[in-house]
C-alpha cells in the first residue's frame, strides 16, 4: 500500500482540481447551528475538518431520505397511461471528503443488505459505485465513541478508498484501493512519504485507540438464543422512556429501512422511497389494521434485536452498529445502546453448588 | 438539588411501601452529560435510582397518557400544568395520581452550553446557581440564569399548580417577564422576511417527529401526518409537507400548549419549534385572556362556545 504526503496547500489545491470532475461533499458547519453536516462543496469551498461527528450520518449521500424511483400518468389518452416508468438517473461521480472511519465502515454493513446474491438495490449500488470515500482518521475520538469495540476503529480503513492522517503541517495519506489511486492521481497528490510513514501511522493509530474510553462487549450475542434475549424482563425498563421518535434510526449510519409511497398530483404521479423507522407504529401496521409491533416495547426491542442479534445471526458477522455514538448523544431521552448491549450480552452464570 | 433528590426518594419509597401507588415516574441519571432518562420505579428498594437536577426537561406528563395504574409522578411546574390538561381532556384520572410536586428552578439548555463551551463536554456539575462545565477545554463556570432553556427563562409558573405533596418550599415566581418578545419580532416582519424566516427555521427538519412525540398534547391515536387512508400529508421531505406538519401541529396545540419546551429540547437538529406554538399561545392569551393548565375545573376557550366569545378575527 502506498502512503503519500500531502501538505495542507496541496490538499486544498487537489480538492479544487477534483471539484471540476467530481461532486465534492464534505463536513460543513451549519451556519445557524452548533453542528456539522456533510454538504456539497462549491467551487473553492473547503471542508471544515475541525469537527467531531456530523449530526446526520453521511448515509444520505448514497441513500437519500427521499428518492424518486418511477413516474406514471393517469391520463387515459396518454399511450404510457398506467405504466410505471423508471426515472433515469446516472449518479454523477462524487467524493466524500473527510468521512470518518466509522461512517465509512457503515457502508460496508449496509451493503450486506442492499447487495445480496438474490437482490441488488440498483439505486444504492449505482450511487455507491460512483462514490469515492476519502477518509479522515480520528486523533481525538469523542467520549461517546465506541467504534473500537463495535468492529471499527479511529483509523479503520474498511470501505475507504483513501485515508488522511493529520500530522504536523499536513497529512499522511494511505491509498487503499484503485479508486483511491485514481483520485490521488487526478488530484495531483504524488509525493510519496518516507519509508517510515506506515510505522508513523501505526503509532498514531495505537495512540488514538487508547484514547477511546467507551466500549461494549458483544462476545455472547451470537451464542444466545433469540428467544432468550427476546423474552428478557428488562425490555420494559429499557423501552419506558422511548418516545418512538426515530431520531436514533434517522441519525444512524447503519439503519437502512425505507417505505415506498406514491404521490399523485393531477394526472401525474411518482413512486418514491423514503427512509422509514422501526420505531414508528406505522412501520409495521398491516393493511388489516393489525400491528404485530403495536407497543413501544416491541419496537424498541426490535431495534436492538435487529442491530445486535438478528443481523449478527443472519450475516454471520459483527453487529449492525459502528459505534459512532450519534444515537447515544441525540436520543432525546437518553436510551443508550451501550447500556442495552451490556444487558443483552450479559451471561447469567448459574450458581454452581460445590459440596 | 441534592435535597430535592433525597426528598423525591423518600416520598417515593413511602408511596411504594404503603402500596399507595403501583409505580413512581421520575428521572434517573443519564449516561451522557446534561441528560437524564425518564424512568419508572415499582420496587421501594429501587428508589435510589431517582434523581433531580437541572437536566429533567422532558415533560413527564407525556408518560401518563393511557396508563391505568396508580401512579406517583414527579412533576415540576410545566409537567403539573400538562397533568391539568390531561385531566381536562380526560386522558388521566386524578384519583389514580399522586403528584409529587417539584418547585422548579429552571432547566439548563444542553445545546446552548455546548455552543458557548465550544469543545466536547465531559462532565457538568451543578453548584447552586453555578454550572461548572468540564471537558476538553478549560473548566468553565456559568451562571445558571444565562444557560437556561429559553422557555424556562420566561417561565411564570415554576411552582406546580396541582400536587399532593411538595419536595420543597415553593419558589418565588419570575415577575415582569415579557413572554412574547420573539413572537412580536416575527409578527412585525414583512411577508417575504417572514417567509424566509420560516423557511430557514425548518431547513434542517428531518421529519423524525421527536417534537410531536415528546409533547404530552400529541396523543392522537393516529396523527394526521401518519394517516394513510386517505393520506393527508406527503411523506417525503418536500418543504411543503414539512411546513404543513409544523403549522397544523401548532394549531392542534392552540390554547393547550404550556410552553414546557420539550419539543424544542428533543429536536435532534436544534429547531426552535416553539416559534409556532408560542404565536398561538399569545393569540389565545390576547383573544380570550387564557392561560392553559392552571385549573382542572375550567374548560379551555377553544373547546366551549360562549356567546361573548370574540369573533372579529373571523373574516
Ligand atoms: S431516539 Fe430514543 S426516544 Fe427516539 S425512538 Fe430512538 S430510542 Fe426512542
Ligand atoms: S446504533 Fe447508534 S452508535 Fe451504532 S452506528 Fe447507529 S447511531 Fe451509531
Ligand atoms: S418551563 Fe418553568 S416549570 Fe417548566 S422546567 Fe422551565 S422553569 Fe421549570
Ligand atoms: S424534532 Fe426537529 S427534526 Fe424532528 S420533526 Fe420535529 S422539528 Fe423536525
Amino acid at each position: 500500500m502506498k502512503v503519500l504526503k500531502i501538505t495542507k496547500e496541496d490538499l486544498a489545491k487537489g480538492l479544487d482540481t477534483l471539484n471540476k470532475s467530481f461532486r465534492l461533499i464534505g463536513p460543513v458547519k451549519d451556519k445557524d447551528e452548533e453542528f456539522h453536516n456533510f454538504e456539497e462543496l462549491g467551487q473553492g469551498e473547503l471542508p471544515d475538518f475541525n469537527f467531531r461527528n456530523t449530526r446526520l450520518s453521511p448515509k444520505s449521500i448514497v441513500y437519500p431520505q427521499s428518492e424518486k424511483m418511477f413516474e406514471y400518468t393517469l391520463d387515459s389518452n396518454d399511450p404510457e397511461h398506467d405504466i410505471l416508468i423508471e426515472v433515469k438517473k446516472e449518479p454523477s461521480p462524487q467524493v466524500v471528503v473527510g468521512i470518518r472511519p466509522c461512517d465509512a465502515k457503515a457502508f460496508s454493513l449496509v451493503k450486506l443488505n442492499f447487495d445480496t446474491p438474490e437482490y441488488k438495490d440498483p439505486y444504492w449500488l449505482r450511487r455507491f459505485e460512483a462514490t469515492t470515500l476519502l477518509g479522515l482518521a480520528c486523533h481525538n475520538p469523542c467520549s461517546s465513541c465506541f467504534c473500537a469495540s463495535a468492529g471499527s476503529g479511529p483509523f479503520n480503513t474498511e470501505s475507504l478508498d483513501m485515508l488522511l492522517v493529520e500530522e504536523q503541517g499536513g497529512y499522511l495519506a494511505q491509498v487503499l484501493t484503485k479508486k483511491g489511486e485514481e483520485l490521488a492521481h487526478t488530484a495531483g497528490w504524488t509525493d510519496e512519504a518516507g519509508s517510515d510513514a506506515q510505522k508513523q501511522i501505526d503509532t498514531m493509530k495505537e495512540a488514538a485507540e487508547k484514547r477511546i474510553k467507551s466500549q461494549i462487549s458483544t462476545d455472547n450475542l451470537k451464542n444466545k438464543l433469540d428467544m432468550e434475549i427476546y423474552e428478557e424482563p428488562y425490555w420494559e425498563d429499557v423501552s419506558f422512556s422511548c418516545i418512538n421518535c426515530g431520531t436514533c434510526t434517522y441519525l444512524c449510519p447503519t439503519c437502512w429501512c425505507f417505505d415506498v409511497q406514491d404521490e399523485t398530483c393531477g394526472n401525474c404521479g411518482i413512486r418514491m422511497r423514503n427512509w422509514d423507522s422501526c420505531m414508528y407504529p406505522l412501520f409495521s401496521l398491516h393493511g388489516s389494521g393489525h400491528n404485530p409491533r403495536g407497543e413501544k416495547l416491541h419496537r424498541v426491542r426490535q431495534r436492538f434485536m435487529h442491530k445486535l442479534k438478528y443481523y449478527v445471526d443472519k450475516y454471520d458477522s459483527g453487529i449492525q452498529c459502528v459505534g459512532c455514538g450519534r444515537c447515544v448523544n441525540h436520543c432525546p431521552v437518553n436510551i443508550d445502546i451501550r447500556r442495552v448491549c451490556e444487558l443483552m450480552n450479559r451471561s447469567e452464570v448459574c450458581p454452581v453448588t460445590t459440596e | 438539588m441534592l435535597e430535592y433528590t433525597e426528598k423525591i426518594r423518600e416520598i417515593s419509597q413511602k408511596l411504594l411501601k404503603d402500596s399507595k401507588v403501583d409505580m413512581v415516574i421520575g428521572f434517573r441519571k443519564g449516561t451522557v452529560p446534561m441528560m437524564n432518562e425518564p424512568t419508572f420505579i415499582r420496587n421501594a428498594n429501587e428508589v435510589g435510582q431517582l434523581i433531580w437536577d437541572s437536566n429533567c426537561g422532558i415533560n413527564l406528563a407525556n408518560y401518563l397518557t393511557g396508563r391505568k395504574e396508580k401512579i406517583g409522578i414527579v412533576a415540576k411546574g410545566c409537567d403539573s400544568r400538562n397533568i391539568v390538561v390531561h385531566l381536562v381532556e380526560n386522558k388521566v384520572n386524578r384519583d389514580n395520581l399522586h403528584i409529587i410536586g417539584v418547585p422548579c428552578k429552571g432547566m439548563i439548555d444542553r445545546r446552548k452550553i455546548g455552543v458557548i463551551y465550544g469543545e466536547e463536554i465531559l462532565n457538568v456539575v451543578e453548584d447552586g446557581e453555578k454550572i461548572v462545565v468540564e471537558g476538553d477545554g478549560d473548566e468553565k463556570v456559568y451562571d445558571k440564569k444565562d444557560v437556561l432553556q429559553e422557555n424556562c427563562a420566561i417561565c411564570i409558573h415554576r411552582n406546580p399548580v396541582i400536587y399532593d405533596e411538595l419536595v420543597a418550599d415553593l419558589v418565588e415566581e419570575q415577575k415582569d417577564v415579557d413572554r412574547y418578545e420573539d413572537v412580536r419580532k416575527i409578527e412585525s416582519m414583512p411577508p417575504d422576511e417572514k417567509w424566509a424566516y420560516f423557511e430557514g427555521l425548518l431547513k434542517n427538519c428531518i421529519r423524525c417527529y421527536a417534537c410531536r412525540n415528546a409533547c404530552p398534547l400529541c396523543y392522537c391515536p393516529t396523527c394526521f401526518v401518519d394517516e394513510s387512508r386517505p393520506q393527508w400529508v406527503g411523506k417525503s421531505i418536500d418543504p411543503v409537507d414539512t411546513r404543513t406538519f409544523h403549522f397544523l401541529r401548532a394549531y392542534h396545540c392552540a390554547g393547550r400548549c404550556t410552553d414546557c419546551g420539550a419539543c424544542e429540547r428533543v429536536c435532534p437538529v436544534g429547531i426552535n419549534v416553539r416559534a409556532f406554538t408560542k404565536k398561538l399561545e399569545k393569540d389565545v392569551k390576547e383573544l380570550y385572556d387564557w392561560e392553559i393548565g392552571l385549573d382542572p375545573n375550567v374548560r379551555p376557550p377553544l373547546d366551549v362556545y360562549k356567546t361573548q366569545d370574540p369573533e372579529d378575527f373571523i373574516k
